[in-house]
């Protein structure tokens, strides 16, 4: 870190430590890598041309943009990014992240553009928004994330995150099946859920149990219980259409929904982020209030005050009268109705009917994002688009060839590593997370 | 372990440990009987684990379903159905999985590599890092023996120990890369093990079984032709050698944790890292080394099926072994013997699970749901003690980083 020193003549030298240097040199070679790579692109163009459409709505007609000149862009700010930071230009904060973040932008745009570029024949593929299949895929991840974060900064690790998406997903099925209305599986998810958070919290608190193995033993509970009940339900199509084939949620601005549906349909109208950000199901809808919900409370209320520092220092708060395990006991049951939500997205947000470990490893995803985001509601919600944004254009790109296909599906995977050994670096958890707390 | 001892003096009054001193406490438990107890409990945590997976089987058995409406007027009709559903399949599952020399081999077989990949989560505990990385260290080990088996062309005995070798190579360098991160970067090792799985699982394994240099003859399926007979490991009925290599790992690796001076930087490490630094200790080393040596023993996990049972190299060939071996270190506390008899019991639940399934009708994810719930009660001793009426408090605690790590 850098430290300011007051010398006897009065003057004040900057003294940099080797972490700053460290952390500039880092920062220097990831840019350089970036402004590289775009140079290539560019260069690499033979056809500039590319079609474009920016809301996805069925009428629309795709636009002309030249690709030389949009990558051309992309260089040109990367390169001002490079050079302020060699020349030691970017102080640590918000100018860093500023900086960081628009190099990653130039270069996903700049990739994207790159790739539909040198399209011979008439099939010549648009590119589309991004937008949409990142919040879809997101929304799991992001719910995920908010009940991990909860649970964490109150003290308590949750792993079991996966374990709560599949006990949701089935009884969101079951519940949607049997109710015969979509909407009513999210109940039927946020009861799974918040009975898998109890089953934490139980053994977490009351047994003491090391939170770890109880989170692992949680998921294997989960996979063998819903497998085992999966296996009960009766073959016979009638049984079956009353406990495991629920209708979808279809996207809110036609769901009919009385006020949420007119509501939707308005902010549907905004030019872009509408048909991109806002077409989207009651459940995404639910994800943006519930980030703005915990962020709000857990940094504003006197509440989320009182789980932090319990995460923090249990012992502080319980001298100042604060009751550990109750604040600890709420964090852990309001993080499983976000985590049933999230679950949820696997039957009646996403594919139907529920199937054998149908949450394929999105909970451990949404633990990675816990992390990368920092223990932090926003932060974990970007980390979770960022994954989410990075499996779209994996299947996007899937289709031109122009990387090997196979290379982008490892896509998502590589960019999270590389962004978390680039980027991110250590962090550090809640003081207290995973220590149970004994009164004495 | 989190940083809360870094900064200043700790708090009067606050028995704040020294450096090393976590592991004081558990010395006793080891000498003499003090862990009888701790058998006596995990023993009814597995018998309560049984019984509620009675409760299950009764309840999913039809004909006593269907005795259930009347159970006030005619019990005898549940009780004697559901009764016999539950004596059918806890005597299948017992016979199925030590009933004679046969089911205790494919047993011993089935936990081999479980104990193997148990071994390196637990190796990795110690030094505090949560490897949930086995089922990746795993795929890359099987691709690397799985090549130096069926394309190579050697003398049986150097053939063997040159696919083992390459097995234990390739989960070491896929273990390594996490360890590496985490040592350099700070990464945290949970997320790169998750995404370190992925790329194995989703992108390597894919990719290369779609290359011809993997693939059979004259097949386009994503399936590797079987490794060489030069290359099978020597067996005794159905027990193969790899068996008797689990065991043998054990052993190393009892010895590494608790004999060498590498172990005793992994655990001091594993209990402070910051202390452990004060102490001159190169933590970012030890992390390299426990996530590498966790990826050899998930490689020789690896090399288990495909060198021992022949199996060519697909899609699924590695099945759920890398996230059981997580629960099973977790079970064994962390130590090698627990994890050897954690192995044992998972790899009989499994070969029983089957059994019960074929000749009972029990759907064998029961056996799943009984896994998981025996370690949910093996490691809340407080719960069984308290449902069982038992006095004692030994073996209330497990030995692990309690937090994330720093």
């Amino acid at each position: 870190m850098t430290v300011t020193l007051e010398t006897q003549t009065g003057e004040v030298a900057k003294v940099r430590g080797p972490a700053d240097v460290r952390r500039q040199v880092k920062m220097v070679v990831l840019f350089a890598l970036v402004t590289l790579a775009l140079a290539i692109f560019y260069l690499d163009i033979q056809d500039p041309a590319v079609r474009y459409l920016l809301d996805n709505t069925p009428g629309e007609e795709p636009q002309e943009a030249n690709a030389k000149v949009v990558v051309a862009v992309a260089f040109a700010v990367s390169l001002v990014a490079l050079v302020l930071a060699a020349l030691n230009k970017l102080p640590p904060g918000a100018l860093t992240v500023a900086a960081a973040v628009l190099v990653g932008l130039a270069f996903l745009v700049g990739f994207i553009v790159w790739n539909y570029t040198d399209q011979s024949g008439p099939g010549q593929l648009t590119i589309t928004n991004p937008l949409p299949g990142t919040v879809k895929y997101a929304v799991p991840l992001v719910f995920g994330a908010l009940a991990g974060t909860l649970c964490e900064r109150a003290g308590v690790i949750n792993i079991a995150i996966e374990g709560q998406f599949l006990m949701a997903a089935f009884f969101a099925a079951v519940v949607a099946s049997f109710a015969g209305r979509a909407e009513y599986g999210l109940l039927g998810g946020i009861a799974a859920g918040v009975a898998m958070a109890a089953l934490l919290a139980v053994f977490a608190m009351r047994y003491r149990v090391n939170q770890v193995v109880l989170g692992v033993v949680l998921i294997a509970l989960a996979t063998g219980l819903t497998d085992f009940l999966l296996s009960q339900i009766p073959s016979d199509q009638d049984v079956r259409d009353k406990l495991n084939n629920p209708q979808t949620l279809g996207p809110l601005p036609d769901a009919g929904i009385p006020f949420l549906s007119s509501l939707a349909d308005s902010l549907t109208g905004i030019p872009v982020l509408g048909p991109t950000v806002f077409n989207q199901t009651l459940l995404a809808y639910l994800m943006y209030v519930s980030v703005i919900v915990v962020a709000f409370v857990l940094f504003q209320t006197r509440w989320g005050l009182r789980v932090r520092s319990v995460g923090e220092h249990p012992k502080a708060a319980d001298t100042v009268g604060l009751k550990v395990n109750r604040l600890r006991w709420q964090a852990v049951l309001l993080g499983g109705v976000f985590a049933g939500l999230g679950g949820a997205y696997f039957t009646v947000g996403s594919n139907g009917a529920f199937a054998s470990d149908m949450s394929a490893g999105n909970g451990f995803i949404a633990l990675a994002a816990v992390i990368m985001g920092r223990w932090h509601p926003v932060y974990a919600t970007f980390a979770a688009l960022f994954f989410g944004l990075m499996t779209t254009l994996s299947f996007q790109l899937k289709f031109i060839e122009k990387v090997p296909s196979d290379l982008l599906v490892a896509l998502p995977y590589l960019a999270t590593i590389i962004a978390v050994a680039g980027l991110v670096g250590r962090v550090r958890p809640p003081a207290a997370d995973g220590e149970p707390y004994v009164k004495s | 372990m989190t940083d809360a001892t870094t900064t200043g003096p700790p708090p009067e009054g606050e028995a704040a440990p020294p450096p090393a001193s976590p592991e004081q406490p558990r010395r006793p438990e080891r000498a003499g009987a003090a862990w009888l107890p701790d058998v006596t409990t995990t023993l009814a945590a597995i018998g309560l684990a049984l019984v509620i997976g009675a409760l299950l089987i009764g309840l999913s058995d039809e004909e006593a379903v269907e005795a259930l409406p009347y159970l006030f007027s005619y019990p005898q009709d549940f009780f004697s159905a559901a009764g016999r559903a539950i004596w059918d399949s806890y005597s299948a599952l017992v016979s199925g999985s030590v009933g004679d020399l046969d089911s205790i081999g494919t047993t011993l077989v089935r936990s081999a590599p479980l104990i193997c990949a148990g071994l390196g989560v637990t190796l990795a505990f110690r030094a505090g890092l949560f490897n949930i990385g086995a089922q990746g260290q795993l795929v890359v080990g099987a691709l690397f023996a799985g090549y130096v088996g069926f394309t190579w062309d050697l003398p049986a005995p150097i053939h063997i120990v040159a696919a083992l070798l390459a097995g234990m190579i390739g989960g070491a360098l896929w273990g390594a890369t996490a360890g590496i991160l985490k040592a350099r970067t700070g990464a945290h090792e949970v997320i790169t093990t998750i995404m370190l799985n992925y790329l194995a699982t989703k992108f390597l394994l894919n990719y290369l079984l779609s290359k011809d240099a993997f693939q059979r003859a004259g097949s386009d399926n994503a399936q590797s032709p079987a490794p060489l007979d030069s290359a099978i490991l020597p067996s005794l009925g159905t027990v193969h050698a790899g068996v008797a290599l689990a065991f043998l790992a054990a052993v190393a690796v009892w010895w590494l944790i608790e004999r060498s001076t590498f172990g005793f930087q992994l655990r001091a490490v594993g209990a402070n890292a910051d202390a452990a630094r004060t102490a001159g200790m190169n933590v970012a080393r030890v992390y390299t080394m426990a996530m590498l040596l966790a990826g050899l023993l998930a490689g020789l996990a690896a090399t288990m099926n495909i060198l021992g049972k022949g199996d060519s190299l697909s899609g699924g060939m590695a099945g759920t072994i890398g996230f059981d071996a997580i629960t099973v270190a977790l079970l064994g506390r962390a130590t090698p013997l627990g994890t050897v008899l954690a192995g044992l019991l998972f790899g009989a639940l499994s070969v029983g699970g089957v059994a019960m399934q074929a000749s009972a009708g029990t759907p064998d994810e029961l056996a799943y749901v009984l896994q998981a719930l025996i370690v949910l009660f093996v490691a809340a001793p407080a719960l069984v003690r308290g449902a069982l009426r038992m006095r004692g408090q030994g073996g209330a605690t497990t030995v692990m980083a309690k937090g994330w790590g720093s």
